[in-house]
């Protein structure tokens, strides 16, 4: 189960100066389920149509299925199925007719494709509209036709571009739910692009964090987040009832407290970063100097802020290279 | 059956059940209605009339004679046919994209010059069951009508003239599917073609004689020699305009006696007996306008290839 049916091998493209997709190097396993997230315009889409040859890398290869995707294109398509963003089907159609005329593209005779049409339409709960109009069809129905379609070629790998994208929370759940047993009960490998952390981090096996065209970081989730706890230490917030007469006394103070790395006071607020988890050292400390503690939290690090951290400084200046790993150097650099 | 097939019927389908589709039909055929209705009306008169050498050509004449209230069918294609293929083909491939569903279908394990033949050959096929079954109806017509035979030279130069509009209409279908191509809006493109059509039809002719009437010393002070070299300098100019080759080449294949194109000289005349010209001289008359409108609609397809083979496609 575990070779790598993806593999991208400095992967670029450029449009004119532009460079869309810098040097991507990324390499997914069949079976997995892999999250490529990043802001808008990140490159994710233009990452995706070169891995299905449907345009060109300016320089690098794409391997998908062991198949060259720039030179056979034709026979990486046989065995992905692609889902874009914003899929539209022909109106006039209706939702079978639509699945059945993809089949036949993909050389499936006309009973074979009814057949399958009919199971991936019940697999995907649209069997109720199937003889509708997909003019009629609303946005969630017309991700979930999508899907069908992807599916009823059987495919190896189903890429998905931001399938989540307008849809309702429930129909998201139901997505991805369907998505994730689909990975399991027939192996299939899944890629989905997308915008949403919260999504992606639930059915995603591994992630990867792909800013202005760089792969930042890849791994699975609670490798992101320990190492992001583990390089930046723990954060404790304290709120006071009332302000304390000598701020600067009591900063000094706790700085004098062994591996404490930074102290903030804001009014009521104190933050204080340390290497080392002593939050019971400093509310004695604090008690002992007279402050008037409200309440104590000591801050862990979710996903959202890894989210953050990447996506809210575009990395073009304080960037050398793209690793594939997180260097503790830079997670550093950016949180002082 | 392989994916160029399901795209073609796909695409006949498509236009068939159209309203488009059903809109232009029900105007072509009302068009040639009226034209047969008018030479049927002047058909006796025209069958009699003894000047003229091609009176025995009965179904000729009824697809030509005309008592110039309406034009005949062939000059009413002229301008029909254009407009006719631009309404089937100005939104090929840019609906497609709007609709998102072009992605899909480049994303399935298809050619795209297969994509782009299919939305080529689908309406041409529309097309000539349209102009074949409409030519067939007149014959059968006719038959039962007159009860005259036809000859066989009739019924080659009648399919001969089917042919020419079909690739007419071809050249008009190439034209617009590859402004569907260049212009994102299915009305921009639309526009565009219908700005090409009409340039060709009104004003090219004018704008032709404008220039010439500027440029050229005035006939009365020409030797008849150099006449007749700056008349054909000026019907070469025109025939660049696909209308004037076809109605060079469909006047030709429907009237046996037309000899020759250009101007003839007294030189030339004497001695000929006006009679109609053989099947294969008319053919060799007319090649050269037939090769240049297959040339046009290969031009049209092969810019329409280049440009959309190896173009990024995405929302």
């Amino acid at each position: 189960m575990n070779y790598p049916i993806i593999e991208l091998k400095e992967l670029s493209k450029n449009y004119g100066s532009l460079k869309a997709v810098d040097n991507l190097n990324l390499t997914i396993n069949k079976g997995e389920i892999f999250g490529l997230l990043g802001p808008n315009g990140a490159g994710k889409t233009t990452s995706i149509l070169m891995m299905l040859g449907l345009t060109e890398p300016s320089h690098g290869t794409a391997i998908v299925c062991s198949e060259n995707s720039t030179r056979n294109p034709i026979r990486v398509k046989r065995k992905v199925g692609y889902l874009p963003d914003n899929v539209g089907f022909y109106n006039h159609m209706t939702a079978i007719e639509n699945l059945i005329f993809i089949a036949r593209l993909n050389d499936i005779s006309y009973n074979e494709a009814a057949n399958r049409a009919l199971e991936v339409l019940k697999r995907v709960g649209l069997t109720h509209a199937s003889h509708k109009k997909t003019g009629t069809f609303s946005r969630g129905m017309k991700q979930r036709l999508g899907l069908a379609e992807v599916l009823i070629k059987k495919p190896e790998i189903l890429i998905l571009d931001e399938p989540t994208l307008g849809i309702d929370p429930s129909g998201v759940n139901e997505f991805l739910n369907l998505l994730k047993q689909l990975s399991r009960e027939e192996g299939l490998t899944v890629l989905l692009s997308s915008h949403h952390l919260h999504q992606v981090q639930r059915i995603c096996d591994r992630i990867g964090i792909f800013v202005g065209g760089r792969l930042l970081v890849e791994g699975s989730i609670q490798e992101l987040t320990s190492e992001l706890l583990g390089n930046n230490g723990y954060t404790t917030s304290i709120q006071l009832q009332e302000a304390h007469p000598t701020p600067q006394q009591l900063k000094n103070t706790i700085e004098a407290l062994p591996s404490v790395a930074r102290v903030n006071i804001h009014e009521l607020d104190i933050e204080i970063s340390t290497t080392e988890n002593i939050t019971p050292q400093i509310v004695r400390k604090l008690v002992e100097e007279g402050a008037a503690i409200g309440s104590v939290n000591q801050k862990t690090y979710n996903l959202d802020d890894i989210y953050e951290k990447y996506f809210e400084n575009t990395p073009s200046h304080s960037l050398n290279d793209s690793k594939n790993k997180i260097s503790k150097k830079r997670i550093n650099e950016r949180s002082n | 059956m392989n994916a160029i097939h399901v795209l073609i019927n796909k695409e006949v389908s498509d236009h068939i059940r159209s309203w488009r589709f059903i809109i232009l039909i029900v105007l072509i055929v009302l068009t040639f209605t009226a034209s047969l209705y008018v030479s049927a009306s002047n058909l006796k008169s025209a069958v009699g009339n003894m000047q003229d050498p091609d009176q025995t050509f009965l179904y000729l004449k009824l697809l030509t004679t005309t008592d110039n209230s309406i034009p005949p069918f062939h000059i009413f294609l002229n301008f029909l046919a254009p407009l006719l293929a631009i309404a089937l083909g100005f939104d090929s491939i840019n609906s497609e994209q709007n609709g998102g569903t072009l992605t899909r279908l480049i994303a399935q394990p298809i050619y795209r010059d297969n994509l782009l033949f299919a939305k080529f050959s689908g309406p041409l096929i529309i097309v000539a069951t349209l102009f074949t079954s409409l030519v067939l109806l007149m014959l059968g017509g006719g038959l039962l009508l007159t009860g005259v035979r036809i000859e066989i030279q009739e019924l080659f130069r009648i399919l001969g003239f089917v042919i020419i509009s079909i690739i007419y209409v071809g050249f008009w279908l190439a034209l617009a599917v590859l402004l569907s191509i260049c212009f994102k809006q299915p009305a921009t493109s639309a526009l565009t073609a219908i700005g090409i059509w009409l340039f060709f039809t009104v004003f090219f002719p004018i704008v032709v004689n404008l220039v010439i009437r500027s440029v050229l010393p005035h006939p009365n002070f020409l030797a008849e020699e150099s006449l007749v070299r700056y008349n054909e300098l000026i019907l070469n100019i025109l025939r660049l305009s696909p209308g004037q080759l076809y109605t060079d080449a469909t006047t030709v294949l429907l009237s046996p006696s037309v000899r020759s194109l250009g101007p003839i000289t007294m030189e030339q005349m004497v001695g000929a007996i006006p009679a109609p010209l053989s099947l294969r001289n008319s053919i060799l008359i007319v090649w050269p306008q037939v090769s240049s409108l297959l040339a046009a609609t290969m031009v049209c397809f092969a810019i329409s290839y280049y440009v959309f083979m190896r173009r990024e496609i995405r929302q």
